[in-house]
């Protein structure tokens, strides 16, 4: 070990502590492989996601975590000559089987994005347009479940007063939050985020983790961010990519402060990534 | 990797089940689109088809337009087939169908008499749609030597395509000239020299210019510019090649100007600034480094106006004197295949012979500009995948 | 050009522009670049030349048409005298560009813009049979206009139009649909500009942000309702500027509707879809060409000819300004 002061990172206990190691698996990797043409992207990745926890991927940058968080939704199949092998179970369902409905899957399993992406429409249509998809139409009842998911999304009382302004007049804060409640508008049971509040300033990001803190009794939630400190203060379990293999993956607090494997170690003490 | 026991949830998931494409009205929508975006495709082939079904008789040598054709007397109706009513009478197999014996006995029986009549003339016998009379020179009754002559409306009918040639490719050239140095100068200079607030003025403004009908510029060269170069050249006929050449060129000049601009821009900055930091000044970089580097582009650029050149039509309809002469002068009236397929066309019998040579080299033509096109846009696509493939 | 070692030779004192400090003529050239300057000066010159051309093709024809429109001219056929300026007058012209026009919209829209949402959101960019379609759309748009003319001779009118004629009216040997007509000159300008309409449309779709897709489908959208919704709402302006250059395209050509519908002179405005019409442009060429007194027939020729250009350049102006928001707008979203 060198002369180098390396910051130590403190993980506190998180506050809603619960049974983290009985949380039942709702989402199950099993040997996943995905090939962009003759390129790798990911090596035989396995791991066991529990309900209701937040989740962080964690890793340098293009080794595979978003690559891999997209698998979650299917996205992936947006893309020519991606090829898979090995399973994504949730609720012991193969979601890559012909029998599943890619569109039902994507109900359930919503995704925010790292450039937030607000529709061209005012507030009330970017929170309502998943509502409406699913043939929520009743005046009142779009009101109640606007109303409820921009609350949980803590931008309703910024918001409250032009619902029917443009959703690209907001600040990049406030716009993430919307997508965030656009997402859990549908109320989804997992939601995925990848590296929602990289393009964000250190306030805006704050507000962000305290609402997924409070997501998270009510959602299962997978992070991907490159900011270790971000994943060791609101995440559960942690799982460290690189290269596209899985390196390790368990509780945060352990991965944090005793990782088992060293290049765990190198990557949160900061000797590279 | 945690193993830990877990109960695994299968309740309210069951939704997922559901088979793909489970909406038949979007499966519908997505065929529609994918049917409607072959239009193009089927378009390009049915004008192959249908210009070229018009001229397949006359390419392949079945048209006789001899005046004097072995004559066959009307005894022989009964031992002739249909085909050779066709060819003898010249008529399409839907007409012989809709035909009496008595109707064509009369056909028979005119024909005779007209071949009487027209035997007086020494090429009464020549079949003047064959190719040979198509492009090579030929000495007709009344000339003194062989000569290329088009003259569809006379007694003998003389189809010979070469004067047509010469005056479209006299009349293109010349445009080029004229058209290219403005165009490409113009495009180093918007693209490579000015100030961008004058870029961003000029090259719109440039490109208005493509939005003058063609129409509009043949008015232009007819009514105003004919008499101007007139009084420069003191030319014999006041509508000439030179002053359609140039007219053409007004409208090239965007064409070449919008691609090769296009080209010259999206070279990358870097090699500018590298030949400026090198000393080189503005004008050297831009024709010693980036025109180099845009020379497929450019080429394309030329192609396209010269394919636009070619096949216009309003604009040597109307300015360059339609006279079908064989002449390398600039200052003689010259006709195009696009002028003379316009003026023509209008007059003449649905399915003779001068209908179809009309046909034929309405297909040359389209032949051309085809290929110049195919050629322009595989330049381009390389070029394009060369610059990708860099970044 | 370089500059020359030789300035900084003890040399007598070079007079100095005023302001100048530092060590005098260091960094000056030691020859005139005369090749740089002859090159900008050239190529200037043609820029200036060309957009000369421009207005004095634009002058003359505004200076000498626009006294000669009035009310009257725009108001009134030609039932009188074509070739009188002041007796004759467009209406019959406008009608007929305009219904030809309008006509061909109605075709070519659907077409291209079902084109250009396949080329865009579902064609695979690998596949050769994208690359056919893109090469067959290129190609249509460098068909010569007077092969389009034969083609819409020999294709709409003496094919389809004499099979409708067969199956309307059998066996009665009428030509109803089967000669030169409005439809026919209509279903001919639309492939013709079928290519611009195409392209505009593609543009205006590729600048729309993929993370706006992203984010649809991942609510769980199809692919067609994420096009619906989003994408194409937003694509709307650059589908306008398609239309508008189509029609100012279609609105000027004269060789491809000669022989599908045009007519010298028509005692009626256009009543069916199967009747002639007249044209502007084409009148311009009547009245070029044949008109039996030209110095009589000057100002009703550079009164047509105004009206004309008005038209066609005034919608391509719009539509050249739409574009050039929309790429302003473009280049900042991304």
């Amino acid at each position: 070990m060198t002369d180098v002061k390396v910051p130590k990172i403190t993980v506190s206990a998180p506050a809603t502590a619960g049974p983290l190691r009985t949380s039942p698996t709702l989402l199950e990797v099993v040997e996943l492989s995905l090939f962009y043409g003759a390129t790798q992207a990911l090596k035989n990745i396995s791991l066991e996601i529990g309900e209701k926890v937040v989740t962080a991927f964690i890793g340098p940058s293009g080794c595979g975590k978003s690559t891999l968080l997209r698998c979650f939704n299917r996205m992936n199949d947006l893309i020519d000559n991606v090829r898979i092998e090995g399973q994504v179970l949730i609720a012991d369902q193969d979601i890559n089987s012909p029998e599943v409905d890619v569109i039902e899957l994507r109900k359930r399993v919503g995704m925010v994005f790292q450039k937030s992406n607000p529709f061209p429409k005012s507030i009330y249509e970017n929170v309502s347009y998943g509502l409406r998809l699913q043939g929520v139409s009743g005046r009142t009842e779009l009101d109640g479940r606007i109303e409820e998911s921009l609350k949980q999304a803590a931008l309703w009382d910024e918001v409250k007063d032009r619902l029917h302004t443009s959703g690209l007049g907001l600040s990049g804060g406030q716009q993430q939050r919307l997508c965030i409640a656009r997402a859990i508008a549908i109320k989804p049971e997992i939601i995925l985020m990848d590296e929602p509040a990289s393009a964000l300033d250190p306030l805006a990001t704050a507000r962000i983790e305290e609402l997924i803190l409070e997501l998270k009794k009510d959602y299962t939630i997978v992070i991907v961010t490159h900011n270790m400190q971000q994943a060791a203060r609101i995440s559960d379990f942690t799982a460290f990519f690189y290269l596209g293999q899985l390196i390790e993956f368990g509780a945060t607090a352990k991965i944090f402060t005793h990782p088992a494997k060293k290049q765990t170690e190198d990557y949160v003490t900061g000797r590279f990534g | 990797m945690a193993h830990e026991p877990t109960t695994k949830r299968s309740i309210g998931w069951m939704g997922l089940r559901r088979g793909h494409r489970a909406n038949p009205f979007e499966w519908l929508a997505e065929r529609v689109i994918l049917l409607v975006s072959l239009t193009s495709i089927l378009m390009v082939f049915l004008i192959f088809v249908f210009i070229g079904r018009e001229a397949w008789p006359v390419a392949i040598g079945r048209v006789n337009t001899a005046l004097v054709q072995q004559m066959r007397p009307v005894s022989d109706m009964n031992k002739m087939t249909p085909r050779e009513f066709c060819d003898y009478l010249g008529l399409t197999t839907a007409q012989l169908a809709s035909m009496d014996r008595e109707t064509l006995k009369t056909l028979m029986e005119l024909k005779i008499e007209a071949t009487k009549e027209s035997s007086q003339n020494k090429d009464a016998s020549v079949n003047t749609a064959q190719w040979r009379y198509l492009l090579g020179p030929y000495q007709w009754e009344g000339y003194s030597r062989p000569e290329f002559i088009w003259q569809p409306v006379s007694e003998i009918h003389k189809y010979n395509i070469v004067p047509l040639i010469i005056g479209s490719l006299k009349i293109t050239v010349v445009a080029m000239l004229f058209a290219v140095p403005l165009a490409l100068g113009a495009a180093i200079y918007v693209s490579q020299l000015a100030r961008p607030r004058i870029r961003e003025l000029a090259k719109p403004v440039i490109e208005l210019l493509a939005g003058i009908p063609s129409v509009v510029l043949g008015f232009f060269a007819l009514i105003v510019m004919a008499s101007v170069l007139q009084q420069i050249s003191g030319a014999q006929s006041r509508l000439n090649a030179l002053c359609a050449g140039i007219a053409l060129g007004f409208a090239v000049i965007p064409v070449v100007f919008s691609i090769a601009e296009d080209a010259l821009t999206s070279v990358p900055r870097s090699y500018v600034q590298a030949a400026l930091a090198l000393g080189a000044s503005q004008w050297k970089a831009a024709w010693q480094v980036v025109l180099p580097a845009a020379l497929p582009g450019v080429f394309a650029a030329v192609a396209l106006g010269f394919g636009r050149a070619i096949g216009e039509t309003m604009v040597v309809l109307m300015a360059s004197g339609n006279a079908s002469i064989v002449s390398w002068s600039l200052f003689d009236s010259a006709r195009t295949i696009t002028a003379t397929i316009a003026a023509e066309l209008g007059e003449v019998v649905f399915g003779g012979a001068h209908y179809r040579i009309l046909f034929l080299i309405g297909v040359l033509l389209f032949i051309v500009t085809f290929l110049t096109n195919l050629s322009a846009e595989l330049v381009l696509h390389r070029l394009k995948a060369r610059m990708e493939g860099k970044r | 050009m370089t500059a020359s070692p030789g300035a900084m030779h003890p040399a007598p004192p070079v007079p100095q522009p005023p302001g100048a400090t530092g060590p005098s003529g260091r960094f000056r050239a030691a020859r005139w670049d005369w090749v740089s300057t002859l090159g900008t000066g050239a190529t200037g010159l043609a820029t200036v030349l060309i957009i000369a051309i421009l207005g004095v093709i634009l002058g003359n024809i505004i200076v000498n048409g626009v006294q000669f429109v009035s009310w009257h001219f725009i108001t009134t056929g030609t039932a009188s005298d074509m070739f009188d300026v002041n007796k004759a007058g467009i209406l019959p012209m406008i009608v007929g560009t305009s219904a030809r026009v309008i006509l061909m919209t109605i075709f070519v829209l659907p077409a291209g813009v079902l084109t250009a949402i396949y080329l865009t959101e579902y064609a695979r960019t690998t596949s050769k049979f994208t690359r056919v379609i893109r090469g067959a759309v290129n190609n249509l748009a460098g068909v010569p206009s007077i092969v389009f003319g034969l083609f819409g001779a020999g294709f709409f009118v003496r094919f389809v139009g004499r099979g409708m004629d067969a199956a309307l009216y059998p066996g009665k040997g009428v030509t109803v649909w089967g000669q030169p007509a409005l439809l026919w000159a209509s279903a001919t300008l639309a492939v013709m500009t079928l290519p611009v309409v195409i392209v505009a449309t593609e543009e205006s779709l590729r600048a729309i942000p993929q993370g706006l897709r992203e984010a649809s489908l991942a609510l769980g959208a199809t692919k067609l309702e994420t096009i619906r919704k989003i994408v194409l709402p937003q694509a709307v302006p650059g589908i306008m500027t398609g239309a508008i250059l189509a029609i100012s395209r279609a609105a000027g050509e004269v060789a491809p509707i000669l022989f599908t519908g045009a007519a010298y002179f028509m005692a009626d405005l256009p009543r069916s879809l199967h009747d002639q019409f007249m044209d502007l442009g084409y009148h311009v060429f009547i009245l070029s060409t044949q008109s039996p007194n030209v110095d009589k027939t000057r100002p009703l020729l550079y009164a047509t000819v105004f009206v004309l250009l008005a038209l066609t350049f005034a919608l391509n102006v719009v539509a050249v300004f739409i574009r050039a928001n929309l790429r302003k707008k473009a280049r900042q979203n991304h």
